[in-house]
């Protein structure tokens, strides 16, 4: 599926309800293979529904979700996309290791990829310590860590640098940069603006609707500003404006 | 479904037992105390040996319907479900990974309690030991399988747990221990016909008391079986793949 044309997921008119409130408003837009997708927005401005839309978990309203060319939620993608939710989804009463032994027999991943992907999200050190005793930032690396298991050509992760140093933080967006230069898809929602820089995309969502859909050079250019943060605010100003 | 992957769950399942030594140790010594217990309480070898078989078909489902109800229930309020689901886990792999793990800690449960009851406290048994072990283990999946379905309609761990009381004692009460089954109102007659529990303490008393393992004893043991079953399909069909 690696050199089918199309971009890597296609959103038409999608609108979910939760609740019986409808917080997707009827979304558009494209994200392209091979990139870092931000997805940028408040807390409760649509962003892990959007996700679990993309991934297929999420029971929809109206509207289509293509994911590597098929339906999202298609039993054959369950192979080709990580996904990591914003709470970690480890087991506590497991260590480092068994969570990720376990998730890759799920998904057929070879063993050596419990080394790689601990190594990767920087938890050697912790691999052999129960999931209960690690510190918040850890779990969601051991977490983000199942996300990366098997070779995914689309990765979903939502607030996956939350809470973590600068030095980690760093490593990481490197590390998806370098998934990235491999020819795998990611989509990484943050509310932290400054991490809008590190991607080659960016998608700024604001009460369940698009807001722009751009580089961040083109955000930056577009909105007259250096700063994204800055650029958020136009946005909205602009919007409220029109 | 994947045999890898029920193995893999299953294997799973119980390393997370083997880091809760405490857990490990109620499950496996619990019973034998309580029976025990109820040796010392009645101490009369006569009524000892009507009582021991009931709770040998009580204890494995009791147990196993709160462990399971509990860490399935764990598993959805933790994310950890919502990510199997997007995996190519299937709902089966999960459910029986589940009653495999818990069946072999039922195995555990009722060797130790057979081993005590027939050594120690002179318990007789008519019947084959393996068909003692046979309906014991039917109990557990039938726990096991219950305990998946009823943790569905749970949101919390305090409403799991008296899921218990509600599956537990209507089951006990009108499973023939109390009062003989034939002798009830017909209305709780019909209702005691139609829960598998009667099925299993039934099949139990024909092992211990006369060991006869004739056509009654395979009827009861094909309706604990299929009651399992029902149950295992009606707690997949409750796990959803989207959710709200």
């Amino acid at each position: 599926m690696m050199n089918l044309p199309g971009p890597a997921i296609a959103v038409r008119d999608l609108r979910v309800s939760r609740g019986g409130v409808e917080v997707l408003h009827g979304i558009d837009f494209e994200v392209p293979r091979g990139q870092v997708t931000g997805l940028l927005g408040p807390s409760g401005c649509g962003k892990t529904t959007l996700m679990r839309a993309i991934v297929g978990v999420q029971i929809v309203t109206g509207g289509e979700v293509t994911v590597l060319g098929r339906p999202a939620g298609d039993p054959s993608l369950r192979r080709s996309v990580g996904y990591s939710t914003q709470s970690p989804a480890v087991y506590r009463d497991l260590t480092v290791v068994e969570n990720l032994r376990y998730f890759a027999a799920v998904l057929n991943a070879p063993r050596s990829d419990v080394d790689r992907v601990i190594e990767e999200v920087g938890l050697t050190d912790v691999a052999g310590q129960l999931g209960g005793t690690l510190s918040g930032g850890q779990l969601n690396r051991a977490s983000l860590a199942v996300a990366l298991l098997g070779s995914p050509e689309l990765v979903v992760l939502d607030e996956p640098t939350v809470g973590l140093d600068p030095v980690l933080r760093q490593e990481l967006w490197l590390l998806f940069q370098g998934m990235a230069d491999r020819g795998v898809t990611l989509i990484v929602s943050s509310h932290v603006m400054d991490e809008a820089a590190r991607c080659q995309r960016l998608i700024v969502m604001r009460e369940g609707e698009i807001l722009a859909d751009d580089t961040p050079h083109d955000l930056r250019e577009h909105t007259r500003t250096t700063d994204l943060e800055e650029a958020f605010l136009r946005l909205i100003e602009e919007r409220t404006a029109a | 479904m994947n045999p890898a992957i029920t193995l893999a769950t299953a294997r799973r399942i119980l390393t997370q037992l083997r880091h809760d030594h405490r857990t490990v140790a109620l499950m496996a010594f619990v019973p034998t105390l309580v029976i025990i217990l109820l040796y010392y309480v009645i101490d009369d070898q006569r009524s000892f040996g009507a009582w021991a078989p009931i709770l040998l078909c009580v204890f494995p489902f009791l147990v196993m319907f709160l462990v399971t109800s509990i860490a399935t229930l764990r598993e959805r309020t933790s994310g950890t479900l919502e990510r199997l689901m997007a995996t190519p886990l299937g709902k089966l792999d999960l459910l029986l990974g589940y009653g495999i793990a818990f069946g072999l800690m039922a195995c555990v449960q009722v060797a130790i309690a057979l081993a005590v009851s027939l050594t120690w406290l002179g318990f007789d048994l008519a019947g084959p030991l393996w068909s003692l072990v046979l309906i014991a283990l039917l109990n557990a999946l039938l726990g096991t399988a219950l305990g998946l379905l009823c943790s569905a309609f749970a949101r919390s761990e305090f409403q799991a747990v008296q899921f218990m009381p509600v599956v537990m004692i209507p089951q006990l009460l009108l499973g023939g221990i109390l009062v003989p089954r034939d002798q009830m109102a017909t209305v709780l007659e019909w209702v005691s016909n139609v829960l598998p529990m009667s099925y299993a303490i039934e099949g139990m008393k024909v092992v211990v008391m006369n060991g006869e393992l004739g056509g009654e004893f395979w009827r009861d043991v094909a309706i604990v079986a299929g009651s399992a079953l029902l149950a295992l399909v009606l707690g997949a069909a409750t796990l959803r793949r989207r959710t709200p």
